[in-house]
Formats: structure tokens, C-alpha cells, sequence
């Protein structure tokens, strides 16, 4: 009884990437191939721990013969494709799409975006001024859309959610990528704590009823801010330091070192400021965590600074 | 309810002597002086062996190497062990038994790749969590997953099938099983003739454990027992992994040993994707026996019975080590009742509130001439002490190795500067070295050390620090620099050639043996102890971080045996067993079936389970039964209030 397939070694495949021939292994998909080759393409769905959700559309490259921009973070080189990165219609698009993104959203806290809106000559401003924060974005049912005025750009800002002394939740920073769903069900952390609730531009993330998250199956294990790439999932303790401006990354070292509440072996970067923990992460390259933890290694060290 | 919170421990920060029987502040220099005069002094009266240290699970392997060799090359005796005697002393001794190697045999990756997964005695849910994600990822790969559990755990909602076992009925379900699968010839026969000895005698031992018998005496359906059977001997890749609910039994290792006896039926271990797993409770606690930190093994899990292992080691470290094994840490608290054992150096360890009879462990610390306790907090077990030492915490503040459940050494690194006050264990060490008369004793740094290990200890030798940083940790065994071995143990049993096969592995032939606390009119509740996903042992971390689903300390029943006793959630109860009584509130828990009540460990200073857990221990590896007490739950008398609590009332 063989159920279970364990794979074979894999081959290598050819293909045309801006012009020049590239030999990727079969199976990577055109942004492993772009990253390889040093072509640099911006994403902010793409999680080196998750499959591709194709949710941001940055990534779009065009492929000879595709009636549609392709997105690289999920298609899979085939031999013989042709693949451009760089051609006026993916300069448009990724344009367009990070105009969207940052008129709705409060991308302040999402690394790089700065540079990308600045090379694209993105202008999210020409929506209008942002609309002001919603109180209601939690229980809007579909079809109960207000037709917008077109005084203001449509967002989702919202008041942050700080309902726990562990994390802190700012939707109006979030970009539904779905990351921290993936990370929270079935990919790794098999809790399914939160979904996409909601359709259209009412879609967010939401526990089930809109439940604090004291109130809902979350186990804290962070795996959900581990992924989150826009700072719209972020830790107590990094929140509220930057809340009274105390948050220095300049000031701070990472060190991996090995947790220890149990036997497994997990790894943990410890971020450290003034000789003070004040943020954990995990590596996503270690074969035992693959970014992961448990609430324990995430949050269990205070103990070594009650000095 | 609203939960008495204890206070978070607070860092030490200068060494404690005991002075007309109070602990005050001390200079180190002070310190170091008493902690040495007094090995000195009890070692000159008794002996060495009137010596014990209690090395530290927690620390790095270096720290443990140096502990362990301070005690065999300064004072001269082989009396080291730490808590893996609490937890997996078991598994490395059924393990070492059956393959001459303590570990588990296989890789986490390898569970994602397996097609059967069976977790005996294991919440690995809530214990070991980044360990189940693999095994979900096999799960979700099309895996059958097996939880045998007398409690139905988050893990056991995860089985596709659970096995609601009796506690204390391992061996009568493992005997079934393994009768099942010779029954129904799916017995893997040439692995069994080629790699096996005793399959005969095995055989005939398990012949009365009919499916029928076992039902009677486990309490699991016999179609579930079958069912197990046929899945497991049918897999190309069976896992089998167990936590304490195997190992923490009077007889913990034949438990183990009874798990083995099914691996080897079937040939599900010394290949890729099929073996046998412990899952290690403490982040070290392989390492601490992988360097010698145990009595009976020298760094590197060499015999210390073996003259030649001894000579290599007596002539690196100039020393005379024993030649025969010194006593683990249970024989340990019993060498001190009787007054043989008369100082103990006890390094990051807790027994007084870790140890099952607290009070009992308490009164034999304090029977004591002379105790050093090094630290990074005050514990109970400190409190205690004569001396104490303030120490760095090993996995932020220093630099060294853990090795983990999957025999994997990892970097651990320093990240923080120890506070203002404390010292580094290694160095700590090398200092009282010096004061008891071994003037070479100077390490300058963790790797200096890891250097030294690696030239005695073969499986180690090929792990250079630079190695470890670059393939992200390295699976022992590793002979050389140049080399990496499979990810699992023991391949050597599938050899064609008999002289390549090696020893063959023995089959186990068991008894079943009941809980040692038996159930009466008096005590007619089973009370099981584990843990919580957000808490830790006894606490002593955990407690330093607010957690948002922490609930603190409960009494948890099912319904009926709450509807039976006439008590309703969150009510205080008292809780007696034949060692003492305590109070605690009652939580329901549909997880349970009527008979069975389970408490945790994580509050000894609110509630002290342990005060009324058994002390019978296993004859081979020394652990105590903590999972099986057997306890009665009565009504508060009228008056008692919410403060009483907390108090323990005498029997």
C-alpha cells in the first residue's frame, strides 16, 4: 500500500526570460526563475512559507501567447515559454494596481511599497482624499452598498483592534491577501481562526461573528503576524512601542537561538533593542519551523528580563 | 473565576548564602568559597559519592558537558542526572536496549512523508505544536492518524481514529495489536528472521491478549483495536511517536519497549518514513544525556562500564572516573533519606515542586550537610539551598548547542547581555573547579568546549560550529566533517550482509502491571496529570507572560462524575489521594470519561498537584508514575471560602 506519493528528483527546464535564456527546475514558478536570475519583481501576497494565493496582482508579468498578464508568484515555468517582465502593459498594470492598493489602504507600515509607487509614477492621491474611517466595516452585508459620492477615495480604514495583550489588529492596513488565513488554517497552524468575510470592497478578515479574538479559536501562536506583509497584523509590544515612539529598528540586532519550552527545537529570531526582547519571529528556512511557532516560543520571554 | 495570580518569578542577581538559617546577599567571591568548602568538606567526611549533582535539561550541551565532567574528573563520582528522569529516562533506556542508541529514529520530515501515524500517550497538539504541523501536513497528504489517549484531547479530535484507553493499560493494547497483526499474517516475517531475536517467546506472550481480553481490559472496541492493527502492519511507512502518557508510569520503559515490540513486527523503523519517535519535553533533554549527564553514559553515549571508553576520557581529563554507574536521580533522593548522599550542586532544576510527593522531595533536600543551587531565579527548590548562584539563562544569554527530538544540534546564541550580577554557568563551574584544586579548569568560550566534546565523542565529531550554522543544525550521529548520514537511525537492520546488520533488536517480553495507586472505596477516581498548550512545567517561565486563554489550576471531570459528586463548574472541591489533599475549582471537561479526573502541573504555587501525585517509580529508567494517582473529590465543608483555597489541608 503505497498512499502516499514522496516525489522524484526533479529536472531542469529552459525558457525566455526578458530575452535571455534561463534553466530553472521543473516546477518553480516565473518569480522563483526571476528571483534566480536577479530580476527583481514586487509582490506582496507571494509568503516563501505558503502557496500562491494571487491575490495582490503586483507580480502580473506577460507571457507570449497568454491573452491575459500572468501571475508570476503561482504560474509554473513551462520549456519553452516566453515571459517579459518589463513591457509597458506590466508597468500600467502594476501601476494601476498599487494606486488602488495604497488609496484604499494605509500602506505606512509596508516595507518597500514606498520605492515601487515611486518607480511605477503610481499617484494614488487622484482618487480623492480618503474617506474618513468606518465603525461598520465588521457587520456590512452584501448589497447594502451607499453609492459613493466621488468626493473621497473609497478605503478600509477602520479603528485598530486591540482587544488582547498579545496582538493588535489594524484592518485599515490590510490588503486581504490572505496570508494570515493560509498561515491560520490548513497550511500550517490548522486552527481557522479567521476568514474572508464579506464580498466586494466589504470583503475583510474577520473571526466567526466578528468576535474578539479572546472569544474566537485563536491559540496566539502569531503565525498569522509572521506572514502579514502590510504591519496590519503586528505584536502588542511592537504596536505599542511604536504608539509612544520608542520602535527603533535601527537600534535593533536579530539573533537566532532555539526556543526552549519543549523538545522540538524550534527557532526563533530574537529581536532585541537597548538589551531588551522586544519582538520574535521565526526563520522561514528552518526545517523545523518553517516560520512557525506555538504561543510559548512567540510570547514566553519575559521571564529572562524581570530583572 | 477570578484566578489568584502568583507573583512572576524576578531575575537573581547576586549569590544568596545561608547564614543562622536565612538566605542573605553575598559576594561571589563569598559564595564560590562556601559552595566549595562544603563539596570539599562532605567529599573528605563520605566519600565522593556522598556527592549529586542535578545537571540542568534547560542548558546547553556544553554546559551539561561541563557538568558532567566536573563531576566525574573533580569529585569523582558518576552520581549526575537531571529531569529527564521525570519525563523520557524510558524512552532512552527502552530505546538503548532494543538498538544501543537512546533516540528517536527518524526526522520530522519524514512524519509528512509517512502513511500511517500512530501518537500513543501524546498531546502533541497542545505539548509539542510545531511537531503536529508535520504530522497534519501528512494528515492532509492522505495519512491516517491513531490517538490512543485516555483523554480526548485537541489532538484526539485530530485522529481519524482515538483509542480510549484505561490508564496504565499500554501493554494489554500493544500485546493485542501485536497478536492481530501475527493473526492476520501481516507480520513483516523476513525483517523479523533477518533483523529480530525472540520473536518466538514474543509470540507465545502475547497469545493470551485476544482482541476480546484486550477490550475487556483497555476499555477500546475491539474493531478499533483491529483496525489499528491491520493499518499500522499494513503501512509502507508506519510513525509511531509517544509522549508521557507512555514513559511517566512505575513501569515506563516496558511501555516503551511494548511500542517497540510493534515496530519491529512490522519493520517500521531503520527506513525512510517509517520509526520511532519519544517527543522530547525540554529543549535539551537529549543533549543532556547525549553528553553524559546521565549515570551511567559518558558524552556521547558511551558505556561506562567500558574500560577502553573510560581510559580514552581519564586520559584527556586526567581524571579516574568510577568504574561503575553512579545513581540517577531518583536513587538519588533516596541515597539522601538514608544519609548517604549528603551534598548536591543543583543547576537549573526545580525537584521540590517538579518531583511527584513534593513534600517528600522537600524533606530529603532538607536532610541535607550541604546544597548548591545555581539559578536564574529564587525557586522553591533555591529557597532550600545553602548556597546560591545567580546564573545567565542559556538560551538568550549564552552561546552553545541544543539538540532536539529529532537528534538535531542547533546553535543556540546570545542575544542579550545577562543581567548586571549574574554569571555563566561554564564559568561558574570552572571557578569552583579551581577552588577544589584543578587549577586547569578555563574555558574561554562555549565552542572551546564543543571542541573538546567533539574529539571524545564519535557521533558528535563531524559537527563543527561553522557546520551547524550552515546546514541549519546537524542530526547526530555525524563521524566526520565531511560527511552527513540519512535523516533516521538505524538502517544497518536492513543490510543484506549479516556482519553489516549488526546486533540484532531483541523482542521485549512484557507483563502488564496496573497502576500502582489502586482505586478503592476511598480513592475511587483516576487522576491523570499533562499539560496546557500555553503554560510550561511548573510554571516558572510561563508564568512571566499573560496569556489570553490561561485559566490557571481546575479539577477537570465529565458531566456525570460532576452530577454523581453534586458539584458544579468553577465550585471548589477538595482533592485527597494518600499523600495529602488540595483544593482547587472544578472545570468540566467532555474530554473525559466518568473515572477519569486530569489536573495539570503548571500552578504549584497556587495549587501543588504534585503534593498528592505517587512517587512509584520504574526499576529501569526511575520515573514516576505522575500519570496515574489515585484521588477522592469531596464538597467544601460550609464556611470555606474562595481564600482557603490555596491552603493544603492536612489528611
Amino acid at each position: 500500500m503505497t498512499a502516499i506519493d514522496i516525489g522524484l528528483p526533479r529536472r531542469l527546464v529552459e525558457f525566455e526570460l526578458d530575452g535571455e535564456p534561463v534553466r530553472v527546475p521543473e516546477n518553480a514558478t516565473i518569480l522563483d526563475a526571476c528571483t534566480a536570475a536577479g530580476t527583481k519583481i514586487p509582490t506582496l501576497c507571494q509568503g516563501d512559507t505558503l502557496q500562491p494565493a494571487n491575490a495582490c496582482r503586483v507580480c502580473m508579468v506577460e507571457v507570449e501567447g497568454s491573452r491575459t498578464l500572468v501571475p508570476s508568484c503561482s504560474r509554473k515555468v513551462e520549456p519553452g515559454m516566453v515571459v517579459r517582465t518589463d513591457t509597458e502593459r506590466t508597468k500600467t498594470s502594476r501601476k494601476v494596481v498599487l494606486e488602488l492598493l495604497a488609496s484604499a489602504t494605509d500602506l505606512s507600515t509596508t516595507p518597500e511599497v514606498k520605492g515601487w509607487l515611486e518607480e511605477t509614477g503610481a499617484e494614488p492621491e487622484r482618487f480623492g482624499p480618503p474617506a474618513p474611517p468606518s465603525d461598520d466595516r465588521d457587520h456590512r452585508q452584501p448589497g447594502e452598498h451607499e453609492v459613493p459620492d466621488g468626493m473621497t477615495a473609497a478605503t478600509v480604514r477602520q479603528p485598530v483592534k486591540v482587544d488582547n495583550d498579545l496582538y493588535v489588529r489594524d484592518y485599515g492596513k490590510c490588503i486581504l491577501c490572505y496570508k494570515c488565513v493560509d498561515a491560520c488554517g490548513d497550511q500550517w497552524q490548522n486552527s481557522f481562526a479567521i476568514t474572508v468575510a464579506g464580498r466586494g470592497f466589504d470583503a475583510r478578515i474577520s473571526t466567526e461573528f466578528a468576535n474578539p479574538l479572546p472569544e474566537s479559536a485563536c491559540v496566539y501562536c502569531g503565525n498569522c503576524v509572521e506572514v502579514c506583509p502590510t504591519g496590519a497584523l503586528s505584536f502588542k509590544a511592537e504596536h505599542d512601542r511604536r504608539e509612544n515612539g520608542t520602535w527603533d529598528e535601527e537600534r535593533q540586532t536579530e539573533t537566532t537561538t532555539i526556543c526552549t519550552f519543549c523538545g522540538v527545537g524550534c527557532n526563533l529570531t530574537l529581536h532585541v533593542q537597548d538589551n531588551e526582547i522586544v519582538k520574535v519571529t521565526s526563520p522561514h528556512d528552518s526545517s523545523v519551523t518553517h516560520g512557525n511557532l506555538c504561543i510559548k516560543g512567540r510570547f514566553g520571554w519575559q521571564h529572562v528580563q524581570n530583572r | 473565576m477570578r484566578r489568584r495570580k502568583s507573583e512572576p518569578y524576578v531575575r537573581l542577581v547576586e549569590p544568596l548564602v545561608r547564614e543562622h538559617g536565612v538566605l542573605r546577599p553575598a559576594g561571589w567571591e563569598e559564595a564560590l568559597e562556601r559552595a566549595a568548602e562544603g563539596f570539599r568538606r562532605n567529599v573528605a567526611a563520605k566519600g565522593p559519592d556522598a556527592f549529586g549533582m542535578f545537571s540542568c535539561a534547560r542548558a546547553t550541551n556544553e554546559m551539561n558537558y561541563v557538568a558532567q565532567k566536573f563531576t566525574r574528573a573533580v569529585i569523582g563520582t558518576n552520581n549526575v542526572d537531571s529531569c529527564n528522569r521525570t519525563c523520557h529516562a524510558p524512552s532512552v533506556a527502552g530505546l538503548a536496549r532494543v538498538f544501543d542508541s537512546g533516540g528517536g529514529t527518524s526526522s520530522y520530515r519524514e512524519i509528512e512523508d509517512a502513511d500511517v501515524v500512530v501518537l500513543w500517550g501524546s498531546n502533541a497538539r497542545e505539548a509539542h505544536p510545531i511537531f503536529f504541523q508535520h504530522v497534519l501536513k501528512a494528515v492532509h497528504k492522505g495519512a491516517k492518524l491513531f490517538v490512543v489517549d485516555p483523554r480526548k484531547t485537541s489532538t484526539a479530535k485530530w485522529g481519524h481514529r482515538w483509542l480510549q484507553l484505561h490508564v496504565g493499560t499500554d501493554i494489554p493494547l500493544a500485546h493485542a495489536v501485536a497478536r492481530e497483526i501475527i493473526h492476520s499474517g501481516l507480520a513483516n516475517e523476513a525483517f523479523i528472521e533477518r533483523a529480530t531475536e525472540g520473536f518466538a517467546e514474543f509470540k507465545a506472550s502475547v497469545e493470551p491478549w485476544t482482541l476480546e481480553v484486550a477490550e475487556e481490559v483497555t476499555g477500546v472496541p475491539k474493531e478499533l483495536i483491529r483496525e489499528l492493527a491491520h493499518a499500522y502492519a499494513r503501512a509502507d511507512r508506519g510513525q509511531m511517536s509517544w509522549t508521557l502518557g507512555i514513559t511517566e508510569h512505575h513501569n515506563g520503559t516496558n511501555n516503551v519497549l511494548s511500542l517497540i515490540n510493534l515496530a519491529l513486527l512490522c519493520g517500521h523503523v531503520g527506513r525512510y518514513g517509517a520509526g520511532l519517535n519519544p517527543l522530547r519535553g525540554q529543549n535539551n533533554v537529549q543533549g543532556g544525556g547525549d553528553m553524559g549527564a546521565i549515570p551511567d553514559r559518558l558524552p556521547g553515549f558511551q558505556d561506562i562500564l567500558s574500560p577502553e571508553v573510560r581510559a580514552k576520557y581519564d586520559a584527556l581529563w586526567g581524571s579516574t572516573i568510577p568504574p561503575y554507574k553512579g545513581q540517577n536521580l531518583t536513587q538519588m533522593l533516596e541515597a539522601m533519606e538514608r544519609g548517604d548522599m549528603t551534598c548536591v550542586y543543583i543547576i537549573g532544576e526545580n525537584p521540590v515542586q517538579s518531583e511527584a510527593d513534593s513534600e517528600h522531595t522537600r524533606k530529603r533536600l532538607s536532610n541535607l550537610d550541604h546544597v548548591v543551587v545555581q539559578d536564574i531565579f529564587l525557586t522553591k527548590t533555591a529557597q532550600l539551598a545553602d548556597v546560591v548562584l545567580p546564573a545567565s539563562a542559556a538560551w538568550c544569554e549564552t552561546d552553545g548547542t541544543f539538540t532536539n527530538s529529532e537528534r538535531r544540534v542547533q546553535r543556540v546564541r546570545k542575544a542579550l547581555e545577562a543581567p548586571e550580577g549574574a554569571r555563566d554557568d561554564i564559568a561558574i563551574l570552572c571557578d569552583l573547579a579551581r577552588r577544589l584544586g584543578h587549577d586547569e579548569w578555563d574555558y574561554t568560550s562555549a565552542e572551546q568546549v564543543w571542541d573538546e566534546l567533539r574529539q571524545l565523542s564519535p557521533m558528535h565529531a563531524g559537527m563543527t560550529y561553522q557546520r551547524l550554522a550552515d546546514l541549519g543544525g546537524i542530526q547526530w550521529p555525524c563521524y566526520s566533517e565531511d560527511t552527513i548520514e540519512p535523516s533516521f537511525l538505524h538502517g544497518r537492520l536492513w543490510e543484506e550482509d549479516p556482519a553489516k546488520r549488526g546486533r540484532p533488536a531483541p523482542f521485549s517480553v512484557l507483563d502488564h502491571s496496573p497502576p500502582v495507586d489502586l482505586l478503592s472505596d476511598e480513592f475511587p477516581l483516576r487522576l491523570t496529570t499533562g499539560r496546557r498548550l500555553d503554560s510550561y512545567n511548573t510554571g516558572v517561565q510561563s508564568s512571566g507572560f499573560e496569556s489570553p486563554l490561561r485559566r490557571g489550576e481546575t479539577l477537570d471531570l465529565c458531566q456525570e462524575d460532576a452530577e454523581l459528586l453534586g458539584v458544579r463548574q468553577d465550585e471548589l472541591v477538595q482533592i485527597s489521594s494518600r499523600r495529602g489533599a488540595i483544593v482547587a475549582p472544578v472545570r468540566i471537561d467532555d474530554g473525559l470519561r466518568p473515572g477519569l479526573a486530569f489536573m495539570t502541573f503548571h500552578f504549584p504555587d497556587e495549587i501543588d498537584v504534585n503534593s498528592i501525585t505517587i512517587e512509584a517509580t520504574c526499576p529501569i529508567a526511575g520515573t514516576a508514575e505522575y500519570k496515574a494517582s489515585a484521588i477522592r473529590v469531596e464538597k467544601l465543608p460550609p464556611g470555606i471560602t474562595e481564600d482557603d483555597r490555596f491552603t493544603v489541608v492536612p489528611v
